[in-house]
């Protein structure tokens, strides 16, 4: 298949609220589908367990929130009522189960609000992850929430999961992680072959099926890109920030694109890239999987590690990926990235790297005057 | 103008003894803060929610500030705004906490507190952070502008049956345990575990007439009302918990609540609506949102905010650092929304409240978010009115006194048809 039919395939899954891949999946294998809510979950355990992890990244712009309003405040990002109207509608009927995560009070509140509303049919599990990595208890904690997890899901089941079906787990998300890499690295090194629309849209059907299956789509995307035809355009490296749960519509990508930057790294759908080493396969897998997540994730506004901040580690990834600016896309009420900003404004600010903020919310139509912003920013770059 | 006047002598009157000596201990605990900051002395910044964990620093020789309740006081002395634009102007987006804002706006305005005493620089930053994620955030912001070292305990969030799991227990007393140690390099003082035992047994005795108080508030009347006045009796709570003043200071509240209760007299005049309230107060308004109430013969007698300790919880001198363990971890804050929804049900139920009135604070996502879920929950499905007002507890600007003294008469008048409507019923049956 030619890279155009590939992509256009994608568009297609992702159009289809219905996600009859998932339905399909459940049929022929008589398995659960769990879904998990951004932005790191740990789908090797949920997989090892015979289950399809679903990621549930929100509503997009074609999904009207009207029922999900009245649950929550007026200072709530989108992903947060969007999610709850999905649910509202019964488009999450395949569902089994739903996992949540220690990310920000707004995500905590909504899975006890889920809870409420749509459990016992749904069960719902809330994931503490550790926020003080520094400590050596951080490992021996994590260890016992990921058995806790792993309890739940074989009771849920109805049988166990052996090693063995975990360390297959992880070898498969391993893979997938090290393609979508593959990805990225030439997104950062060959830009104009690969827009980061094109490679969002690669990267985020892998929310509905098993990694094996993503990863093929990912191999024959790898083979047709260096075969494509662009000639590189003047246009300014930068590196995307805070995207890393709700969303950005992908018209936005698109108009920083067409603004003149090459979006060169990014924390779009992060959870699915969140370790960039392999996660070893010797020893205990349960301990591999929680000592990867203590010392070898990507950094995060929802997760904090002191040992190497996170203002530091963006000013390096800038530096990594021959990035000349940061364009920080934050979606609307987004506690966690609006207060990494100001320590991210005064970082880049001494290190002479120059930035634009954007603000987005899940159903955005028009992009005119951010376009209009980013072209500034770009001009007073290049002309500089 | 008759109206005023009434308006006026009904106004509540809170002037006990014990608000005095609440004065004098606040007025002597920023003293000291003033000459911990003078002399150089080893301070933390602290979090309410954490705050039993003064009990320790104090043992190991370290004073004790609270971003959280320099803000409570510039917003209640209305000077909380600049300081919030000074903070915007640094970055800070319109729309995350407020707290968080004012207190960085007053940091970068010379560190001083609402009374214009200078704050110590602290020397440690221990986050606990129980429930709300902000405080990592806020406590790491802090310790970038200070230079100051930065600790975070990790609180696990109780997420699984009713309880923490002991592997959440374990974990936070072994992050405990490199506290001590760091905080014992600072001082240069060593943990005393007998001392740390007494202080427990202080605490204890501190908690258990603070228990003893908030069943009070069955009475009719309540001796006093459970939301405004009972957030003056935290500040003692917070500071001197673990001391023998913070016990006298509650042996003399519990005795001077009862005598209320013996008296019949309660915070207003006359008690005529009995309300429990969820979230925390509009501080920029405090005065003016009582009176909202006050002109109804509103009280409150019971409050998730002013529920600053797990309910039912003491802590135990035997198990000294378990116990200082469990106390962040059982915190309401620290639940999920659902046990929440129970606490307040049971105020609801055990203290006869004829309503629940949630403020929903627009910046603060741990109270907010789901508040219309639990309105939809108390009135559909458990028949308890329910009101819901929306302002800010530190930003002015998001408080409209207009509409929400209508929203608040509105409701009255409907509740109060409601026991007229009621009281009838009871009149014809016993006739
Ligand atoms: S978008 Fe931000 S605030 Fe909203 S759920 Fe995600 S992390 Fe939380
Ligand atoms: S979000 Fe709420 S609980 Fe957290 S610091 Fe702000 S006001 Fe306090």
């Amino acid at each position: 298949m030619d890279f155009e039919s590939l992509i256009a395939q994608c568009r297609e899954m992702i159009d289809n609220p219905l996600h009859p891949e998932v339905l399909s999946w459940k049929e022929k294998t008589g398995g659960k589908a769990v879904g998990y809510f951004p932005v790191y979950s740990p789908l090797e355990i949920v997989y090892a367990n015979g289950m399809l992890p679903v990621g549930i990244m929100g509503g997009g712009n074609k999904l009207d929130v009207e029922r999900a309003d009245s649950y929550f405040g007026s200072f709530v990002c989108s992903i947060v009522k969007s999610t709850t109207e999905l649910a509202l509608r019964g488009d999450l009927k395949y569902l089994d189960g739903i996992f949540f995560h220690s990310i920000c009070d707004a995500a905590r509140n909504l899975s006890f609000v889920f809870k409420r509303n749509f459990s016992p049919q749904l069960f719902v599990e809330y994931i503490h992850f550790p926020q003080n990595p520094s400590s050596p208890s951080a490992v021996k904690y994590l260890v016992s929430e990921l058995e806790r997890v792993r309890k739940k899901l074989e009771e849920v089941n109805g049988r166990p999961m052996t090693e063995e079906n975990l360390k297959q787990s992880i070898h498969a998300y391993n893979e997938n992680r090290r393609l979508m890499q593959n990805l990225y690295r030439i997104k950062a090194e060959a830009p104009h072959l690969l827009s980061t629309p094109e490679a969002y849209l690669l990267t985020s059907v892998g929310n509905w099926l098993p990694p094996e299956d993503h990863s093929m789509i990912l191999r024959a995307a790898l083979e047709e890109v260096p075969k494509r035809k662009i000639r590189p355009r003047d246009k300014i490296r930068v590196v995307l920030e805070g995207s890393f749960c709700e969303q950005p519509p992908l018209e936005l990508l698109e108009v920083v694109d067409e603004a003149g930057c090459y979006i060169v790294d990014d924390d779009l759908l992060l959870g699915r890239r969140w370790y960039e080493e392999e996660i070893p396969l010797d020893g205990n897998p349960v301990h591999s999987l929680a000592e990867s997540y203590i010392n070898r994730a990507r950094y995060s506004s929802v997760s904090h590690d002191w040992r190497r901040p996170r203002s530091q580690r963006l000013v390096e990834r800038v530096k990594q990926s021959g990035a000349t600016a940061v364009v920080f896309c934050i979606a609307k009420f987004c506690e966690p990235a609006l207060l990494d900003y100001p320590l991210f404004k005064d970082v880049l600010e001494r290190e002479g790297i120059p930035h634009v903020s954007l603000e987005f919310e899940e159903k955005m139509w028009t992009f005119e005057t951010l376009k209009t912003s980013v072209e500034t920013f770009v001009e007073s770059i290049l002309f500089d | 103008m008759a109206k005023e006047v009434s308006e006026k002598k009904e106004k509540s009157q809170y002037q006990g003894r014990i608000h005095q000596m609440q004065k004098d201990l606040m007025a002597r605990w920023m003293a000291e803060l003033e000459q911990a900051a003078e002399n150089n002395e080893p301070t933390a910044c602290l979090l309410v929610a954490g705050s039993n964990l003064a009990i320790l620093l104090r043992c190991l020789g370290i004073h004790q500030v609270y971003p959280e309740l320099n803000s409570l006081q510039l917003a209640i002395r209305k000077q909380s705004l600049p300081y919030i634009q000074i903070a915007e102007e640094k970055g800070y987006s319109t729309d995350v906490c407020s707290y968080v804002k004012a207190d960085v706006g007053a940091f970068f305005s010379g560190n001083m507190s609402s009374l214009g005493t200078k704050l110590p620089k602290p020397t440690l930053v221990l986050s606990c952070f129980s429930g709300c994620n902000v405080y990592i955030k806020w406590f790491e912001h802090i310790a970038a502008y200070t230079g100051a070292p930065l600790y975070v305990i990790d609180v696990p969030f109780i997420r699984s049956g009713e309880g923490p799991c002991p592997e959440d227990i374990d974990y936070v007393v072994s992050q405990l345990k490199e506290v001590i140690e760091i905080c014992e390099k600072m001082s240069g003082k060593k943990l005393d575990y007998d001392q740390l035992r007494e202080s427990l047994v202080l605490a204890r005795e501190m908690e258990r007439s603070w228990l003893e108080i908030k069943e009070l508030t069955k009475n009719i009347p309540s001796p006093y009302d459970d939301y405004f006045d009972c957030i003056t009796l935290m500040g003692p709570l917070v500071a001197y918990r673990g001391t023998p003043e913070g016990v006298e200071f509650f042996h003399t509240a519990l005795k001077e609540f009862e005598e209320r209760v013996r008296l019949g007299i309660g915070p207003i005049p006359k008690e005529r609506f009995r309300m429990v309230v969820e979230s925390a107060p509009p501080y920029p308004y405090f005065r003016t949102f009582r009176d909202l109430f006050t002109r109804w013969g509103a009280c409150a007698v019971g409050a998730t905010y002013t529920t600053p300790q797990p309910p039912e919880f003491l802590h135990d001198p035997e198990r000294p650092l378990e116990s200082l363990a469990e106390y962040p971890i059982q915190i309401f804050t620290n639940r999920g929304l659902v046990q929440r929804y129970q606490l307040l049900e049971k105020y609801v139920r055990e203290r006869s409240a004829d309503a629940l009135i949630i403020h929903s604070v627009k910046s603060c996502r741990l109270f907010s978010v789901g508040h219309g879920d639990m309105r939809e929950y108390f009135s559909k499905k458990l028949y308890i009115p329910t009101l819901m007002l929306e302002s800010d507890l530190e930003d002015p600007r998001y408080f409209s006194e207009a509409q929400m003294r209508n929203r608040v008469d509105a409701f009255f008048e409907v509740l109060e048809h409601k026991k007229y409507l009621a009281g009838k019923t009871i009149e014809s049956h016993a006739t």
